[in-house]
């Protein structure tokens, strides 16, 4: 039973997907997502590779503002690039960045912000695992890019996850 | 509820987000055109993918709710399911085209040397 | 000063329209197969959008579960053809 917490966690996010999914509180239907989600959460357990540690959700909750904030003035750089002169449509590139951060979850959540941000997208990582190759944009200042990865979302997703 | 009754707040409201969300999708697709490469132009359809789709949806819960005179917030599915997916199909698209681009000249691209 | 949500949901349609009409084009020309990819992902996204402002004109919630469905069936099928493109196989044995 030592799988027993995060498989909660599990089921209780699955449940709610169901009833948000039917909009509704019926008994029939919280009688029906409860069996449904404890058959699936049993049968599927055994196929989920590893478990996750996710911890200070008070950070997590940060992290979600940065990126929402991220994104929106993103989506306005790269509207005016897209809309701008020709010159900077053509200022675009590949760029390696350090990395040290090692948890598979980690790591995937940084490839959803990374690429779900427009302007950058996750274009691999070295076998080894420390390099970071992403594509950017508006490729200028490859400092700038290195400091707001690695500040702005790397510390606080090592934070959640190590 | 009819969209005659509408409270002008949420006529305000939801009027702009519609309109700076169709605006956002449509300067994404528009980059699929005038960005030079497939590597840049994958950064384009991202904006409609996130805001655009956003504001969209936001719009759509907010006129919903007030149609139903309770809050529905279904479209938060659409959210969640789009942000964990969207990624995926755009970080295998750039896996592709590196790996093909390897394949056609030999090396790796580097920063400066991917226009065609 | 009332009702300009029908305005806005007309400049919406006619915006996602041209967006669509912008994919299609990069859909036919597309130098590489993964552009054509890029487009069709678009071209969903889009349709998707015009099905959700369909959705607030008529004021019915059918609308969402066709969004919903627009959604699945479009990620499952861009990213099948991407897995294609960039391994030549989609389900590896």
């Amino acid at each position: 039973m030592k799988r027993w917490p995060s498989l909660t966690l599990f089921t209780v996010i699955l449940f709610a997907l169901w009833l948000l999914l039917n909009d509704s509180l019926a008994p029939g239907q919280l009688l029906l997502g409860l069996i449904l989600t404890v058959v699936i959460t049993a049968s599927t357990a055994a196929i989920r590779p590893l478990r996750a540690h996710p911890h200070h959700l008070l950070t997590a909750l940060g992290l979600f503002f940065v990126v929402l904030i991220d994104i929106i003035r993103s989506n306005i750089a790269v509207a005016g690039i897209i809309l701008g002169p020709a010159k900077r449509r053509f200022s675009s590139g590949f760029m390696k960045i350090p990395l040290d951060l090692r948890d598979p979850y980690g790591l995937a959540a940084l490839a959803c912000i990374i690429t779900a941000t427009p302007g950058t997208v996750w274009a691999g990582l070295s076998p080894d695992g420390g390099t970071l190759t992403i594509h950017v944009l508006d490729l200028q200042d490859e400092g700038a890019w290195v400091r707001t990865i690695k500040q702005r979302y790397e510390r606080r997703l090592m934070e959640i996850f190590e | 509820m009819t969209m005659d009754e509408i409270p002008f707040w949420a006529d305000l409201l939801g009027s702009l987000l519609l309109i700076s969300g169709s605006l956002l999708t449509l300067i994404g697709s528009l980059g699929l055109l005038r960005l030079p490469n497939l590597f840049s132009r994958m950064h384009g359809i991202t904006l409609g993918n996130t805001l655009g789709l956003g504001c969209v949806l936001l719009a759509s819960i907010l006129i919903a709710s007030i149609y139903a005179e309770r809050f529905v917030f279904q479209e938060v599915l659409i959210t969640l399911f789009m942000i964990s997916t969207s990624p995926v199909t755009t970080i295998l698209l750039m896996r592709s085209g590196i790996y093909r681009k390897r394949a056609d000249t030999g090396k790796k691209p580097e920063a400066g040397q991917d226009t065609n | 000063m009332n009702g300009m949500l029908p305005w806005a949901i007309s400049f919406a349609l006619i915006a996602v329209a041209l967006a669509m009409i912008f994919a299609a084009i990069r859909l036919l020309r597309g130098p590489a197969a993964e552009d054509r990819v890029l487009a069709l992902d678009t071209l969903y996204v889009n349709s998707m959008i015009m099905v959700l402002t369909l959705g607030i004109q008529f004021g019915s919630r059918f609308y969402f579960d066709i969004a919903l469905l627009i959604a699945l069936f479009g990620f499952v099928g861009s990213a099948a053809i991407a897995k294609f493109l960039l391994r030549g196989e989609v389900i590896e044995p």
